[in-house]
């Protein structure tokens, strides 16, 4: 199952990231991963929450904010986890534009989000091959 | 195959054009002179006198009217004639400041309508043609001007004016229309639509476009080309001198002929006044040389543009106009080039980017640095850096190549341009603080 990833675009000015999680907070939102991309002009905030539709209600004047299919994997708790999912998907030739990891505060799982090319292909192709990963209704109730 | 409206006019020899406009400007000062008193101030002023005007070459002479003047005589000041003579107004959006309102009697419309006749005829239009005109009719000059040349010329006209476009596709799909007047903009928005509906460019009728009253490019004349199928025309004027039609293009597509008979062009140095010669990049500045309510001496249209007497293949000798690169009082010199918001505007909204943007100007190292911010809208952004560095990039392309120069494109969220009275603003010049 994919899930929905809030993406922020923000401006990069000092203050404008505290200023945009504190609203989140406010809002009595949890955010259960995030992710920070930062190029010369501008930031991208990646969020992984547990209400979206209160975030995107609390962000709305502060900019850009739009919502991604991502797939958040389960990783075994051995070495080399990490990498199998890498190579499952490398082989299926499916390519990875990004990606993150956090630890569900529930289960302390390990997770690894993923933004890859072909959502799709790639649930179907990490499901054969037995690995489990989050619904929304998972991260909600996280 | 050229086609003139007056031939005998259009196809003058040089020394009969300068007759013409010798006589008449003659006859118009003396007009203006009597009649608008708030010119004569300014002839007195200078120490001009209407005998020391004895042809073309003494209107360098005469004292200028800026958009200035225009407010401050607002709205009779510079009426020429008794208003029981006149028969209509028109005037512009005034988004900046005062309205400029222009008076005609029926022999300025006729004036007028003439003008707009020979553009049409110009774009291949006869009496057998389907003239669709949308654009704004009303106090906007470009739906009443191109309506009256289109019945001159005995097009069948659909007075469409602007808007509902659903509406336009139907009329001229039902209609045959084989000409089509607007702006460009609006041209290339009907040539999405029509796609979108599943029409071919050779599924409509039309042959030719005459589209004017905003800038744009040669790229984009292509593409409108392209979608519609048709010979696209660009038309200049402003409703200070009349509205559309002052200027219009040929089959050469290679510039616009300005209507010499009643309208005496010069090209002058914005800063200093000075007139300057052929093929010079400078300020237009036109001379009404026979209207009765509203005729301007030397108004400087504040677009800069260059003049050409090159032989023209189309037959007709009137001096050419280049499309106007940008307006005199928002142009900037950056790294010895002269850089207009305009240009940039326009090339942002041919990417489909939205004209929220800020210029900033700044030197480094003695060298200027050109740094465009352009907001995105909320879709046009993506989660991927790369994605949006790559729209960066394409916009630099784009720009560098309209431009000249090449600029660093920064993509910035939705709002975050500050803006002043709901406009953003549009130019930061930093090199004022160094010097
Ligand atoms: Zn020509």
């Amino acid at each position: 199952m994919a899930i929905q990833q809030i993406s922020v675009f923000l401006e990069n000015k000092e203050g404008r990231l505290a200023e945009t999680v504190q609203k989140i907070s406010q809002a009595g939102v949890n955010i259960r991963a995030l992710c920070v991309a930062d190029t010369r002009d501008f930031g991208i905030l990646r969020l992984i929450t547990s209400d979206n539709a209160k975030v995107k209600a609390a962000l709305s004047d502060s900019g850009a904010v739009i919502p991604t299919d991502v797939i958040a994997a389960k990783m075994d708790d051995t070495a080399g986890a990490l990498s199998g999912i890498l190579q499952i998907l490398a082989d299926a030739k499916i390519n990875i534009e990004y990606m993150y990891a956090f630890t569900g505060a529930a289960d302390l799982g390990a997770y690894v989000v993923l933004r890859v090319d072909n959502t799709p292909a790639a649930e179907t192709i990490l499901k054969a091959a037995g690995v489990s990963t989050l619904s929304d209704a998972d991260v909600a109730a996280m | 195959m050229a086609n003139y409206y007056q031939p005998e006019i259009e196809t003058a020899s040089r020394e009969e054009i300068l007759a013409i406009q010798n006589e008449k400007i003659v006859k118009q000062v003396k007009h203006v002179y009597e009649n608008v008193k708030y010119y004569r101030d300014l002839m007195d002023a200078k120490g001009v006198k209407p005998e020391d005007i004895k042809s073309v070459d003494d209107i360098k002479k005469l004292p200028f009217l800026s958009k200035a003047d225009l407010r401050e005589a607002y709205p009779y000041g510079l009426l020429g004639t008794d208003l029981k003579n006149c028969v209509r107004i028109q005037s512009t959006s005034g988004t900046t400041g005062k309205r400029v309102v222009a008076f005609y009697t029926q022999h300025d419309i006729d004036l007028w309508e003439e003008c707009c006749a020979r553009a049409i005829v110009a774009a291949g239009g006869t009496n057998e043609d389907v003239c669709q005109v949308c654009y704004g009719y009303g106090l906007f000059t470009g739906g009443p001007g191109l309506n009256g040349g289109s019945h001159k010329v005995g097009c069948l006209t659909l007075p469409m004016s602007s808007g509902n476009t659903d509406r336009q596709i139907q009329f001229m799909m039902d209609l045959n229309a084989t000409i089509l007047c607007c702006t460009p903009s609006y041209a290339a928005y009907i040539g999405e639509t029509l796609a979108e509906q599943g029409y071919k460019p050779e599924d409509n009728k039309l042959k030719a476009g005459i589209f004017g009253a905003e800038p744009w490019t040669e790229e984009m004349r292509r593409s409108i080309e392209k979608s519609l199928g048709i010979k696209a025309y660009d038309i200049y004027g402003l409703t200070e001198t009349s509205g559309p039609g002052v200027a219009f293009e040929c089959c050469a597509q290679s510039g616009m002929h300005i209507n010499e008979d009643h309208f005496y062009a010069e090209i002058i140095d914005p800063d200093t006044g000075e007139v300057l010669p052929e093929g010079s990049k400078g300020e237009l500045v036109f001379t009404s040389l026979d209207k009765e309510a509203f005729p301007l001496l030397r108004y400087r249209t504040r677009d800069i543009c260059v003049l050409t007497r090159e032989k023209c293949a189309c037959g007709r000798t009137h001096v050419k106009m280049s499309k106007p690169m940008g307006r005199s009082d928002d142009m900037m010199i950056i790294r010895g080039v002269n850089v207009f918001p305009s240009q940039i505007e326009t090339v942002l909204l041919n990417e489909g980017y939205t004209p929220n943007y800020q210029i900033v100007v700044d030197r480094v190292n003695n060298s200027d640095t050109l740094d465009i911010y352009v907001e995105l809208l909320p879709d046009q952004f993506s989660d991927i850096v790369a994605e949006n560095q790559k729209k960066e990039r394409s916009l630099e392309i784009a720009m560098r190549t309209m431009l000249g120069i090449g600029p660093k494109v920064h993509l910035v969220p939705p709002h975050s341009i500050v803006r002043s009275e709901g406009k953003a603003v549009r130019v930061i010049d930093k090199r004022k603080l160094h010097d």
